[in-house]
């Protein structure tokens, strides 16, 4: 599916917390249009990678460049309003906020209210469960209700690159999958999707490129199904 | 009457007695045992009356009862909901303006001194309310306001109107310094260092002397004016009426109450009040939706500063004289008390908390050395029955009970 040039760039990104040295030289280029996921165990330095990419973290050294233009010197705000959209890990979405209120965060860089409604409906579409809970506040939904919700949140910002970490993280294998086919379909509008996660064998499924990332590098890049069939991957994260 | 009910009253009630020893103070010096035995008299006559009304409700008579009363309850009770918020509103406002009116002097100072707190309030409920910041030296802001016009005025002879905004400015520019280097602390961390920033504030106004006259205070700052034009001998000239006045004050702070609750009642409606409370719901999640947390907090600590240097410039004209040890710790703590009482978040809940909390004390004077049992007494009993305070944010409500027209009832 990658077609035209790449959507996001790192080249050697590097990290720090403090004195932890979390990123040690990050490279990857995933093209637009496509789903890429980055699988590894944890510490490895995957949530960092989206952290740092949305400017939560500051990348200490290296570039990163969003349809060609640098953006690491930019404010998480200013990378939102790039076109980027980061779905935070742990379902973090506003409990005491409805769910209309949680949807509208997320566009809270829009001014454009026309679009907005329709745009809710596009997410209400995706995940009509939500249109149920709409008055109800976001810590009263379950688990797999707020995934959603916090994925449609990300969708209000009408990004073009949707960064997703760990949508799986403590959720029914039904849902997972339920949540996998929404992925695909969003992918389908034409929004580029980098997924991280620790299911590797879900993520890779629907990916186009794998990226694998060990104590904060990236160890292996491949076709997603290739590394599916790959024996060291194999062993290491699918459990075969 | 359940057995359960009656060893609760029994336990709570010793337990209450014992809680009220220490204020029978020590023989030979202050033995006070019989007030202290009144106010302990007062509140088992309040729990045993809470406790046959519950009874009460529970038996069966009173349930018969008030099945035949409900329709006619329901009636009335729909009248007085279906009263427009509005009228409601201009009914405290008409109450509040001929107050003074109805009483004495003594009794219009207290409703002052209400105003202010409720105007203090309402600043640290940006803070603490909206943004989840949890401030403990706000009372040095209120300092700020009151020394910058008391120093403007005396040094300058600047007038009221003229140092207000200059004092606004001066409140969010220390508002911004002292939220500067806090930005990253969360909770408990936060609570300290705001607590020693206020007292920083109060033993910097105390110790440094050229400036201050330190523990003596300043003195002689002019009251508030107000500027007419009118008729005189000399032909139509401003004419300046100086707000001496107990009464005349009490206005000027009404005012500024009013334009203090129409002020943050916008600011909580507007996309900066809902980007805060995003940042108190979940922070990060706040910075991934795009909103700017750092200069968001910042303002929360400006804003907030700014209403609280406003009651200062007006409670160092009314008084014409402060001194550092109006701005203690105790007084941050009354503040926020007004704040977590009156309901996070909820402007009438904090109005009827300043009121509450101000004007009961001043009431009852001869118990003033409870006062602070009181306090913890209420904010416990508080915390265990109404957590969201008296009056609870209306944001929550609409949150829970609010119909949405977004989508239909399915």
């Amino acid at each position: 599916m990658a077609i035209k040039g790449p959507i996001l760039e790192l080249k050697n990104v590097h990290t720090y917390y403090g004195n932890i040295h979390a990123l040690k030289g990050v490279s990857c280029a995933i093209g637009a249009g496509d789903i890429a996921c980055l699988i590894g165990a944890n510490g490895a330095g995957k949530s960092t990678t989206l952290l740092t990419i949305f400017g939560v973290q500051r990348a200490a050294e290296g570039e990163i460049r969003f349809k060609g233009r640098p953006i690491h010197h930019l404010r998480p705000e200013q990378v939102a309003a790039q076109g980027i959209s980061q779905i935070p890990e742990g379902r973090q979405i506003f409990p005491r906020m409805s769910t209309l209120e949680n949807l509208e965060m997320g566009a809270y860089l829009r001014r454009d209210k026309a679009e907005i409604a329709s745009d809710m409906e596009w997410v209400f579409g995706l995940f009509p469960v939500l249109k149920d809970r709409v008055r109800q506040l976001g810590g009263t939904l379950s688990g797999g209700e707020q995934q959603m919700l916090a994925i449609g949140r990300g969708l209000m910002s009408r990004p073009e690159l949707l960064l997703l970490d760990e949508p799986s993280l403590g959720l029914a294998p039904k849902l997972v999958e339920r949540i996998f086919e929404t992925i695909l379909e969003i992918n389908k509008k034409g929004v580029t999707i980098f997924l991280v996660e620790q299911n590797a064998h879900m993520a890779l499924s629907i990916s186009d490129t794998g990226y694998v990332m060990e104590t904060g590098r990236i160890v292996l890049t491949d076709k997603a199904s290739a590394l599916l069939q790959n024996e060291k991957v194999k062993k290491a994260y699918l459990g075969e | 009457m359940a057995t359960s009910d009656i060893k609760k009253f029994i336990v709570y009630s010793l337990f209450l007695g014992i809680l009220i020893l220490p204020m029978i103070g020590f023989p030979g010096t202050s033995f006070k045992a019989a007030r202290a035995l009144t106010v302990w008299g007062v509140f088992v006559g309040i729990f045993a009356f809470w406790l046959l009304s519950k009874t009460i409700r529970r038996s069966d008579i009173y349930q018969r009862a008030a099945d035949g009363v409900a329709p006619l309850r329901n009636q009335v009770f729909d009248k007085f909901t279906k009263l427009p918020t509005k009228f409601y509103i201009a009914l405290m406002l008409v109450a509040v303006a001929i107050y003074p009116q109805l009483t004495n002097n003594y009794m219009v100072d207290v409703g002052i001194t209400c105003l202010i707190y409720i105007v203090l309030g309402l600043g640290l409920n940006i803070v603490v309310g909206l943004a989840g910041l949890l401030d403990l030296g706000y009372i040095a802001f209120y300092a700020v306001g009151a020394y910058s016009y008391s120093l403007l005025n005396l040094n300058f002879g600047l007038s009221f109107w003229f140092c207000l905004p200059i004092g606004i400015v001066f409140g969010a520019v220390v508002g911004c310094i002292i939220g500067y280097p806090t930005l990253r602390m969360r909770g408990d961390y936060l609570a300290i260092v705001t607590m020693g920033f206020g007292e920083i504030i109060r033993l910097v106004l105390n110790n440094w002397d050229k400036l201050t006259k330190g523990p003596n205070g300043l003195l002689g700052m002019s009251k508030p004016a107000v500027y007419y034009p009118a008729v005189t001998d000399e032909g139509l000239r401003w004419v300046t009426y100086s707000l001496k006045s107990l009464h005349s004050l009490y206005y000027l702070m009404f005012v500024i109450a009013i334009l203090t609750v129409i002020g943050v009642q916008r600011l909580d409606n507007s996309r900066i009040g809902r980007a805060w409370v995003a940042i108190r719901e979940d922070e990060v999640a706040a910075e991934l939706s795009g909103v700017p947390t750092t200069w968001l907090k910042l303002l929360a600590y400006a804003m907030g500063a700014a209403f609280a240097s406003v009651a200062g410039a007006f409670f160092a004209a009314k008084l014409s004289y402060v001194n550092p040890n109006f701005f203690i710790f105790m007084e941050s703590c009354i503040v926020l008390c007004i704040v977590i009482l009156g309901g996070v978040g909820s402007i009438p809940g904090i109005i009827l908390a300043g009121i509450a909390l101000i004007a009961v004390p001043e009431v009852f004077r001869e118990l003033q050395a409870y006062r602070m049992f009181a306090f913890g007494l209420a904010m416990a009993v508080m915390m265990v029955l109404r957590p969201e305070g008296l009056i609870p944010a209306s944001r929550r409500k609409r949150e829970l009970h609010a119909t949405d027209q977004h989508t239909p009832e399915d």
